[in-house]
């Protein structure tokens, strides 16, 4: 590359100077994918994927294998680092996991071939012209403090947010890793009031914080799920990894863990209201912290939030309670009337544990074209119903007139 | 011979105007197709460059809690040395060391904690592997060179090895195929190529070699609990040290086992190297074990070099593995023996050490001895020929049975205690 670009001080000169040269990266990029594709054929290269259940194998044809391995982002992600985890992954019979991940902001777009099918599966259909919503305004959630706590016992709103310019988890160098947890510690510093907290980090925990943090729920270890290994995203570890929470217990963030961070909001319980208060006035005042310092979080108006794994995007937001349903659980609409209501179910361990004592996660289906507001709403809604139908079923009666429309 | 390129900061320079830390902007079309690119001198790894923007010291591994090879021999002016380097085929140092990055490894046990990508490794990151060569192959030097002696003739004894204490004899290496990149690093459709030259390589041989390839991926169930069953099924690695360096990666697709219809020649592939071949019988006729492991080893050379891939070989490092520590022969020759006796005397590590052997449990490394039976095999890969480490082994071996025998008769071993091999 002999070509010299004149250095100015003026704007558009800049704006010039760097197109060029960001294509002269995209060059070198190519010239590096073009180098390890000459040898070897899009068939020779092509994954086995006849044992393979998820979204990735469902969704990936040789055709588009062909065309998307000569494509790279910026930094460097390749098509075979997104499917490594489907591949390295065959999956379950009964569960269908993504099987691929992003990289950095890019590779939704790069890799859009593959991405949007997938996307579209998983989220209900939804298109590539789709537009996402966002909506943190909790004024505008109706109801939601008053769910009955004989029933409800906890409440919990969680999400996740990329700061833009970074490579995500499966991709980050360590100086990435280390600069998001520096950005996130100078944000979450000045948060003060109801959210004024400490950060520990998993490197130099001392054994009285990792027990109280064990006791607290709060600590999260290195994964150990193939899923999140096979994409790289525990390189590393504990380096640049660490838990902040704020005093009274009530709102945490997990830095460089799935995602650059996960915020969480929860108390016992049944007000998901006050809950969904904390979590998104904290959000929105991390969200203007980055801003000040000149960061933003990975956001656009067609995938919303943009996350590490596609399940992930839009709102990113999982809002739910723990709650007793023996009665309900065991009937046989149970299911049913979960779909209806776009919630799930899991154990209280969290996702692919099992229910212990009829308490159940209860949580929103979705992820993708609902804003925060709607997927809370639907959860509060369907909270309150299903402790109706509790109840009924506790005194021996029909919930025949209660089974709800499709929502 | 040994290409590769020099890549100092500022080759390219991606500016930016956001914050401090955030190279790209965002939002803008990327990934488009360019064409007529002079392929052969771009052989820049855009990743590692992109990395480039951050400080040695923003990007210096935390090695405070390590103890392996090497975070014993990295330094932050090693790293600021090599890190801009790529090999040809796109490997880097960060890729060089992850293994060792994720796995602090034990007080007592000094693991390597890094592995080659390709056969370019060695050279282009000389600065980090050469010293790590010398502390784990006894003080060998970068100039020194090795010998490769695959000579059977050439082993003295070794047939008659006392059956009552010496159960099974072994001798097992690995290769690497030149013009392929190693397991941390290859592509599915090198991997791929690997096993069907492989397949090809093996189902040409006849004889007491004639045998029949099982691939990991299609395997019938009787077949594996045959396999099992014969102790031959090996299965997708498990240990952190192996599968942080990408080498399980597509697991099971190009991998298999191949032996031969008397199940006493294996050849694995695709596994922590491209081949792993092994010779094995009951008893303690390790020169037969050590013949049939010569013989075969060099026909499936040669028909490697017919296709024009012969093995990764050089004159200082000898056979090419993918860790370091199985440089040289890669060879580790060993036998299952009876020890109640002499494992138990207090002069049994020394002998041990002086003999240039070590001993393992019966269920390989890291595992522990069942019943007085140890494996003892030889410590050495590098630095001494196939046929000096078997010889060790073969001496080692008889002399131990000689005193496990006067220590079952209650007598002295003081007399036979060796001096340093």
């Amino acid at each position: 590359m002999s070509e010299t670009v004149a250095v100015s001080e003026t704007e558009d000169v800049l704006e010039r100077a760097s197109t060029t040269m960001s294509d002269k990266v995209e060059n070198i990029c190519h010239a590096m994918a073009q180098l390890t594709l000459r040898e070897w054929s899009a068939e020779d290269e092509f994954p086995d994927l006849s044992q393979h259940n998820n979204l990735m194998a469902k969704h990936l044809t040789t055709d588009m294998y062909s065309r998307l391995r000569k494509r790279v982002t910026p930094t460097g992600f390749t098509l075979d680092r997104v499917i490594q985890p489907g591949v390295d992954n065959p999956g379950h019979p009964f569960i269908m996991t993504v099987g691929c991940v992003a990289g950095d902001e890019e590779t939704y777009e790069v890799f859009k071939e593959l991405l949007d099918p997938v996307i579209e599966d998983r989220h209900g259909g939804y298109k590539p012209s789709d537009k996402h919503k966002t909506d943190l305004n909790p004024d505008n959630l109706k109801g939601g403090d008053d769910l009955d706590p004989n029933y409800v016992l906890s409440s919990r709103v969680r999400t996740g947010r990329s700061i833009r310019g970074f490579c995500l988890p499966p991709h980050c160098s360590r100086g990435e890793r280390r600069m998001v947890e520096k950005l996130s510690n100078e944000a979450l510093d000045s948060l003060t009031g109801d959210l004024k907290g400490k950060y520990y980090a998993l490197k130099n925990m001392t054994d009285a914080e990792q027990q109280q943090l064990i006791d607290d729920h709060f600590l999260f270890d290195k994964p150990v799920s193939p899923l999140l290994l096979a994409s790289g995203m525990a390189r590393d570890w504990p380096d640049a990894r660490g838990i902040w929470h704020n005093d009274n217990k009530t709102f945490l963030v997990w830095v460089n863990e799935e995602d650059h961070l996960r915020v969480i909001s929860m108390q016992k319980g049944g007000n998901m209201k006050e809950v969904f208060n904390r979590f998104c006035t904290g959000l929105t005042k991390i969200e203007s912290l980055f801003k000040e310092k000149g960061h933003e979080f990975m956001w656009n108006e067609h995938l919303g939030y943009v996350l590490t794994c596609p399940s992930n995007l839009g709102t990113g937001l999982r809002a739910g309670v723990h709650m007793k349903l023996p009665n309900m659980s065991k009937h046989a609409k149970f299911e049913e009337v979960l779909k209806r209501l776009r919630l799930q179910k899991r154990g209280t361990g969290g996702v692919d544990t099992a229910a212990v004592g009829g308490v159940f996660d209860i949580s929103n289906a979705d992820r993708l074209g609902f804003s925060e507001v709607e997927l809370v709403q639907m959860v509060v809604d369907g909270v309150k119903l299903l402790t109706e139908m509790e109840k009924r079923l506790e005194k021996g009666q029909s919930i025949d007139d209660l089974i709800p429309a499709q929502k | 011979m040994w290409l590769y390129f020099l890549f100092g900061r500022g080759a390219v320079r991606h500016r930016t105007r956001s914050g401090a830390g955030s190279p790209l902007r965002s939002g803008r079309p990327a990934g488009l197709h360019t064409d007529g690119l002079q392929a052969a001198a771009m052989t820049k790894n855009c990743h590692n460059d992109y990395k480039m923007k951050f400080s040695v010291d923003e990007e210096y591994p935390d090695l405070s809690q390590h103890n392996n090879h090497m975070a014993k021999v990295l330094t932050k002016e090693i790293y600021g040395k090599l890190r801009g380097k790529s090999t040809p085929s796109g490997f880097t140092l960060d890729d060089v060391i992850q293994t060792g990055v994720d796995n602090p490894g034990h007080p007592f046990i000094m693991t390597v904690g890094c592995v080659a990508g390709d056969e370019e490794s060695y050279e282009v990151f000389k600065d980090l592997l050469d010293p790590i060569i010398s502390d784990r192959h006894g003080g060998y030097k970068p100039t020194d060179k090795h010998k490769t002696d695959l000579n059977f003739e050439n082993l003295k004894g070794g047939d008659d090895l006392d059956p009552n204490y010496v159960l099974s004899s072994r001798v097992r290496t690995g290769r690497s195929i030149k013009g392929f990149t190693l397991p941390p690093h290859n592509s599915r459709g090198e991997r791929r190529g690997i096993e069907k030259l492989s397949i090809e390589a093996l189902s040409s041989l006849d004889g007491e070699f004639k045998g029949k390839y099982y691939p990991l991926n299609g395997m019938t169930d009787a077949e594996q609990e045959q396999l099992i069953a014969d102790h031959f099924l090996f299965d997708k690695p498990v240990s952190p040290l192996l599968t942080c360096s990408g080498m399980a990666r597509d697991w099971p697709d190009g991998r298999g086992i191949w032996h031969n219809d008397n199940k006493t020649f294996l050849v694995w592939v695709n596994e922590e190297d491209h081949l792993r071949v092994i010779s094995m019988q009951k008893g303690g006729n390790m020169k037969e074990v050590f013949r049939r492991f010569c013989v075969g080893l060099q026909k499936i050379e040669e028909i490697f070099k017919k296709h024009n891939h012969g093995f990764m070989w050089n004159e200082h490092l000898g056979y090419i593995l993918t860790c370091p520590s199985n440089l040289g022969t890669g060879l580790r020759g060993g036998v299952h023996v009876k020890l109640p006796k002499l494992s138990t005397h207090p002069k049994f590590e020394e002998i041990l050490t002086r003999l240039r052997l070590q001993k393992r449990g019966t269920g390989g490394v890291d595992t522990a001895s069942v019943g007085g039976v140890f494996d003892i095999s030889n410590a050495d890969r590098l630095g001494s020929s196939e046929v000096d480490q078997v010889q060790l082994v073969v001496d080692g071996v008889k002399l131990m049975v000689e005193m496990e025998k006067k220590l079952e008769k209650g007598e002295s071993i003081d007399g036979m205690i060796p001096a340093q091999k």
